[in-house]
């Protein structure tokens, strides 16, 4: 394919997925060993009623409102969490699961009693986003890339999503100590003087941001996946957390880039007429990296197995 | 036998609890504990199952929290001495699946030192191996954790706690499942840590060792029990009053 239909056609919404798969895939690394995995899950459905509330406020199918929206839902969702298993007294794991499924049945339920059928807002917007509508109108080919005018036409998905992904890798490169210390041994980690509890907020507003950042652009389809997927496949790679991260990185930009070409052009080789969604895919392409990384993985072995 | 009596003044002890009282919700699993550990002892808290004595650790460390009570370093809170203090939290407390080797984790009580983001010297590398060296672990400095036996993950964390370089040591159950070799080299790097002077504190199950390791013991369930050098404190009588009608046998 020529720059001139690379770029404005494939050019941002390939960036803007690996991106998203980035921010999701870094933090992943943590919660996994944290045995929170499921927060990103929780955030990418409660990101749903955040932005009913955030249109409800303002009338408008608008980015910031509804960002603001989410990001109000996901911090709610998150202090929830911290709430219904500190008082009522069950499992992390227990306590996500019902704060998000009620978070996204109160969601559906404002979406149903609220006037929004004159507007695009619906459920299948949050899970699978839009990726394949993020083109960029403005540019010729590769020589846009140095154009003022034509960049000033990028969609401003793709710098939101950039800038969301680089905090988080400085987030995580900052405190990447007091992170390892006391995502393995909390108690050890506290009396080191590290305040394991703002850290561990703090990670959990970082995911936050990452998942609400991601879902506008490439739904929570993407997020779910990558908190997970190339988390969890990169554990098996090596035995070493920081070679795992850098696993993890290089998983989460295959699954977005062969995600995206498959979704593109896969159905095409296959004789189909119509690609299928990009979020879908790239979703798939990074569990098949998982299910290899289990089979085929030189660190698969776990103690007492 | 009654509760000795304590100084007032903590002030010269390295790890004195006073009016100590934690509970989950429910009844106090520990209630109105004192504890003064003499500067340079080896003690032993003793108790049954479920006596409060992990909890007891935890909760004057700030890790659990308390319903009442203080503790104190040298007559300091607890929260202001962290960097006098080695803690060594029971084995099955972490997950070994974790992506670290065994030097990975030593490194970690190395935290003080580095900081968030001063780099790792050699000189940091080798007080790291020679820690391992002192636990008989320096074959095992590259292994992925989860790869070590029980007895050689708790010498891994015993040689963090070494890299701390502190005063006061708090181990919970150093010995619990461990092998004959690995519970020999643990008590022998304590013992070489008391002769330096520096103060050791053991959450300990096995009765029938008390009097070879320690100096003094701690006897709890739920309140104190006694307390005092192994010979005064550390009788039948006491033992029958921790224990009730559940000890197997007498202690001699």
């Amino acid at each position: 394919m020529s720059g001139e239909e690379f770029v404005p056609l494939s050019l941002v919404p390939l960036l803007i997925g690996v991106c998203a798969a980035l921010a999701s895939a870094l933090p992943g690394n943590f919660l996994i060993l944290r045995r929170q995995a499921l927060i990103g899950d929780a955030i990418s459905h409660v990101v749903l009623p955040g932005i009913v509330v955030g249109f409800l406020l303002t009338g408008r199918v608008a980015t910031w409102p509804m960002m603001l929206g989410a990001g109000g839902t996901a911090l709610v969702s998150v202090l929830l969490i911290e709430v219904v298993a500190r008082f009522g007294r069950v499992e992390p794991g227990a306590a996500m699961g019902v704060v998000f499924t009620s978070m996204f049945a109160g969601g559906v339920l404002l979406l149903e009693l609220s006037d929004t059928s004159s507007v695009h807002l619906d459920v299948q917007h949050a899970l699978y986003g839009n990726l394949e509508s993020l083109i960029w109108l403005d540019a010729f080919g590769w020589e846009s890339l140095f154009d003022p005018v034509a960049l000033a036409g990028l969609p401003p998905e793709l710098p939101r999503m950039a800038l969301v992904a680089l905090g988080i890798a400085l987030f995580i490169r900052v405190l990447w100590r007091p992170l390892m210390l006391s995502t393995f041994d909390e108690g050890f980690a506290a009396m080191a003087g590290i305040a394991t509890r703002p850290l561990s907020l703090a990670l959990m507003v970082m995911s936050a941001i990452a998942a609400v950042a991601a879902f506008d652009a490439v739904g929570s389809i993407i997020v779910i996946a990558m908190f997970i997927c190339p988390p969890a496949a990169a554990r098996m790679m090596t035995d070493s957390l920081a070679r795992q991260i850098g696993w993890s990185a290089v998983f989460a930009t295959v699954s977005a880039v062969l995600g995206y070409v498959l979704a593109g052009y896969g159905p095409l080789w296959l004789g189909r007429a119509d690609a299928v969604s990009a979020a879908g895919m790239i979703a798939v392409v990074a569990g098949v990296i998982l299910g290899l990384a289990a089979v085929f993985g030189p660190c698969r072995r776990r103690a007492g197995t | 036998m009654l509760m000795r009596t304590e100084p007032e003044d903590v002030s010269a002890s390295p790890f004195a609890v006073r009016g100590l009282t934690v509970g989950y919700g429910g009844d106090p699993v520990v209630q109105g504990v004192d504890l003064t550990v003499p500067d340079g002892a080896m003690l032993a808290i003793i108790g049954p199952n479920g006596a409060g004595k992990s909890t007891l650790l935890k909760a004057s460390l700030g890790l659990v929290p308390r319903m009442a009570g203080t503790a104190t370093v040298f007559g300091q809170p607890v929260a202001r001495q962290r960097a006098r203090i080695a803690y060594v939290p029971q084995r099955a407390s972490v997950d070994w699946d974790f992506p670290a080797r065994a030097i990975d984790v030593v490194m970690m009580g190395l935290y003080r030192d580095l900081g968030l983001l001063r780099p790792v010297r050699a000189r940091h590398l080798d007080r790291a191996r020679d820690c391992l060296a002192r636990v008989g672990m320096e074959d095992f400095a590259s292994r992925q954790i989860g790869q070590l036996s029980g007895g050689q993950q708790q010498r891994v964390f015993l040689a963090r706690a070494l890299a701390q370089d502190a005063e006061v040591y708090l181990l919970d159950e150093p010995f619990a499942g461990v092998d004959a070799a690995t519970e020999a080299a643990i008590i022998a790097v304590l013992k070489l840590l008391r002769d330096q002077g520096r103060t050791v504190v053991c959450v300990h199950h096995d009765l029938s060792t008390v009097r070879d390791y320690f100096t003094h013991v701690f006897l709890m369930n739920r309140t104190a029990v006694a307390q005092g050098p192994v010979a005064e404190a550390f009788t039948q009588e006491t033992l029958q009053r921790a224990y009730g009608g559940r000890l197997a046998f007498a202690a001699g």
